[in-house]
């Protein structure tokens, strides 16, 4: 008879559970890892110590609340401020909808952290520091939005065909709200030397990322062509703008865009930003969009081929659909990166939220006031960009779990 | 049945032909390329004639009459523009190399940190990658050079860092080695040293592989290399550190308040990105080979270099590339923080000849020579840690 050697198990290991548990695992597991502890604790407790008292003391924060409608609008003229208010509503009226429409399969749309998030943003519109019935106009907006969010979920369960208007919507919307910041056809006009601070950063960034689209389909396309007059433009095109700083694609835009057009034309400073942006982003989407239809299989073309499907429909109808939904997350992270692009447009004159600061810190009120104004920048962008990408990553989780 | 319709003899009508099509479409774009270009360029030499200017590089043998701040080749503003430009390039290759060699270093350091056992270290490096990705760059220079640098040279003082740095309005100062013949002699010691010690290495491996030996003389002899480098390295180099005298510093290596900030702001936020990449990297080689590791007796410090990291560097180099291309354009930011690189310089130049175009085509064929040495460097480095395959 043969015995059974059973091999001895050990028991597995417990999680930590106690704090102190905790803390030998994870920060105290071996001598190396102490001393290394040791001397972070006491190094990062020395710069917070410091950074607390610093803010806390020697700061003087009053530059940013004395300043915040410059932050935001530039030096929009105070009395059409409802303009911008009216704009905000519909936008995130707007953009409340699609996201339930969009997402009315889901079985929870609002979620406990989508909430936590609403009740955080609400929180801080509440302490904002301008006049009571401003915040109060503010969170109205929020409530709008979530109302929308609820609507278009209902709406889009009961008649689905809307998701086909809301391209169109969005549109009207972009056409409505450009019409809104400048003016015109019965509203005071408002130069766009006055658009200044966060409104310009976004109006440049998503105006670029949009027009840069097409031409980066087009970019990409004409790369990947068997036609050698059209392959090597395009490479060219991407590899030299790729190539150069895009400061010294603006400067191009400042100054030697006047030269190639008819004396005695001014192109808005506004405008020939957004060609250099959208310019360089071009060039980056083209990279973005080639990596996706590097990733169809080429059966897929084959399969066009054999159905009798010539080369735009081809690609119309097959590779273009699913290469750009594979690109979408690279997408999102050109535009976050184009967001923060945007602030090189300072240099070139124009006050975009980072110019504007330059301006307020010239203020005699605030000079050297440098380290809270660019703090309070910097935590604006790192919060939109942070929630961009965050956002970016659960559109691709999404999008590939429905492989 | 026969067909009265033989397909072989019908003709395709011309414009279904695909070769036909072929070719006139890229006929018909060329003609659009070429018409657009033409009367771009009409306009430009129009506009040109009508300011009185005209399309040539002779501006650059007339005198600057600019300064520039700092550098490591003489210049006066009695200098031609073209040495003026040059210079500027110098600033700009001075800033790039010590960039890349602090980049990679922080990168590597923060993405290795990622995979550490101790959570603090983890934390601290997804912290500091989340929150230098997130802000914009040019935000980042202003904050290190307003905010940080200035913060620390507070009025006239001179204020002293540990390390016998000194940080002070007129820049920062840190111990180097003097400009003395001994100072070379050092050096070329420690490279023939590193060399000669690089081959006892191998000596010893393949000693240790071939006859199964301890390789203790090989062991013994590296030991007292270092020891001989350690000594060179301490006195022979003849560090000078610098002295307070007179309310200003002497001795060590000055470097401008701007220099320090473009170094500082450029090195975290591509050493961020760098960590990101490296990051990725190791998490490409499969669990496997930790496992493998650890079974043969491999703590985690000798796995992660003898047998992670040469594997993962595979897929680290090629995306290196594009992070060394990105900081060698995001030098040229300097203009905004008054550091006088090759931008900052033919902007200069720019305002001063008027001469647009000539100077506008000068960066750009700066920029794009600098990048494809760039990527034909790292194309060679690639090529080294491929898989070799027969």
């Amino acid at each position: 008879m043969t015995t059974l050697h059973t091999v001895p198990t050990s028991a597995p290991s417990k999680p930590a559970s106690t704090p102190t548990a905790w803390l030998r695992k994870n920060l105290f597991n071996s001598w190396f890892n102490s001393l290394l502890t040791i001397a972070i604790v006491l190094i990062l407790g020395r710069t917070l110590f410091g950074f607390i008292s610093w803010a806390t003391s020697a700061a003087k924060w009053q530059v940013i609340p004395a300043n915040l409608p410059i932050f935001f609008v530039g030096r929009f003229p105070a009395d059409q401020y409802w303009r911008l208010d009216l704009m905000l509503a519909i936008i995130a009226g707007l953009g409340g909808f699609t996201w339930g429409v969009v997402g009315r399969n889901q079985p929870k749309l609002l979620t406990r952290n989508l909430l936590i998030g609403f009740g955080i943003l609400a929180l801080v519109l509440l302490l904002l520091p301008t006049s009571f019935p401003y915040r109060l106009v503010l969170l109205a907006i929020e409530a709008f939005t979530i109302g929308m969010i609820v609507i278009g979920k209902q709406v889009g369960n009961r008649s689905p065909a809307i998701a086909q208007w809301l391209p169109l919507a969005w549109v009207l919307t972009f056409f409505i709200a450009l019409w809104l910041m400048r003016g015109g056809f019965g509203l005071d006009v408002v130069p766009t030397t006055a658009w200044g601070g966060w409104i310009l950063t976004i109006f440049m960034s998503v105006v670029s990322i949009v027009l840069s689209f097409p031409f980066g389909v087009l970019l990409a396309l004409g790369r990947q062509s068997s036609l050698p007059v059209i392959h090597w433009l395009c490479t060219a095109y991407i590899e030299i703008i790729r190539g150069i700083p895009l400061i010294s694609i603006l400067f191009i835009g400042l100054v030697m865009v006047p030269l190639f057009l008819p004396a005695g034309s001014r192109p808005d400073l506004v405008l020939r930003a957004i060609l250099g942006l959208t310019l360089f982003a071009a060039a980056y989407q083209a990279e973005t969009i080639r990596g996706g239809l590097q990733a169809i299989p080429k059966g897929q073309t084959e399969a066009a081929n054999a159905l009798g499907l010539n080369t735009p429909l081809t690609l119309g109808l097959i590779v273009l659909p699913q290469a750009l939904k594979i690109s979408i997350p690279a997408i999102v992270g050109l535009f976050i990166s184009l967001l923060q692009d945007t602030t090189l447009v300072a240099i070139v004159g124009l006050s975009d939220l980072l110019g504007i600061s330059r301006s307020i810190l010239a203020n005699p009120l605030y000079i050297g006031r440098y380290a809270e104004v660019y703090l309070f920048i910097g935590a604006l962008y790192w919060a939109v960009c942070y929630i961009m990408s965050w956002a970016a990553r659960r559109l691709e989780a999404r999008l590939n779990s429905e492989h | 049945m026969t067909s009265s319709t033989d397909p072989s003899s019908e003709k395709i009508p011309i414009w279904r032909d695909e070769r036909f099509m072929r070719i006139a479409v890229q006929a018909i774009v060329l003609l659009v390329v070429i018409t657009i270009g033409a009367i771009l360029f009409g306009n430009l030499t129009r506009n040109l004639q009508q300011l009185g200017r005209q399309f040539d590089f002779n501006f650059l043998r007339n005198q600057s009459g600019f300064n520039i701040g700092e550098g490591i080749l003489s210049y006066q503003p009695t200098d031609t523009y073209f040495w003026a430009l040059v210079v500027g390039f110098t600033n700009t290759l001075r800033l790039i190399f010590v960039g890349f060699v602090a980049a990679t270093t922080l990168g590597i350091l923060a993405g290795v940190a990622s995979f550490s056992d101790n959570w603090l270290v983890k934390k601290i490096s997804q912290i500091y990658v989340e929150i230098v990705r997130n802000t914009p760059l040019l935000l980042q220079l202003f904050f290190w050079y307003f905010a940080v640098f200035f913060g620390l040279s507070q009025g006239a003082n001179i204020t002293r860092l540990p390390g016998s740095v000194f940080v002070s309005k007129k820049g920062i100062v840190i111990p180097w080695p003097a400009n003395q013949p001994l100072t070379w002699l050092s050096l070329i010691a420690l490279i023939l040293l590193a060399i000669a010690a690089s081959l006892v290495w191998r000596q010893r491996t393949k000693v240790m592989e071939e006859q199964g030996a301890a390789g203790k003389p090989q062991q013994y002899m590296l030991i007292g290399m270092s020891v001989a480098g350690l000594l060179i390295f301490l006195f022979g180099l003849g560090w000078e550190f610098p002295q307070v005298v007179n309310n200003d510093t002497q001795g060590g290596l000055r470097v401008s308040l701007e220099y320090g900030s473009m170094l500082a702001g450029l090195a975290f936020y591509t050493g961020a990105f760098i960590a990101e990449i490296v990051r990725a990297g190791i998490q490409s080689v499969s669990k496997g080979q930790w496992e493998a590791a650890r079974a043969l007796g491999l703590h985690s410090g000798l796995a992660m270099r003898l047998v992670v990291f040469p594997q993962a560097l595979r897929v680290i180099i090629p995306s290196l590339n594009s992070q060394y291309i990105n900081l060698a354009k995001n030098s040229s930011l300097a203009l905004a923080i008054g550091y006088p690189d090759i931008f900052a310089t033919a902007q200069t130049t720019l305002n001063q000849t008027g001469r647009a175009v000539e100077v506008i085509l000068l960066i750009m064929l700066t920029y794009l020579t600098t990048d494809l040495i760039i990527s034909l460097v790292m194309n060679q480095l690639n090529r080294l840690v491929q898989i070799k395959e027969r």
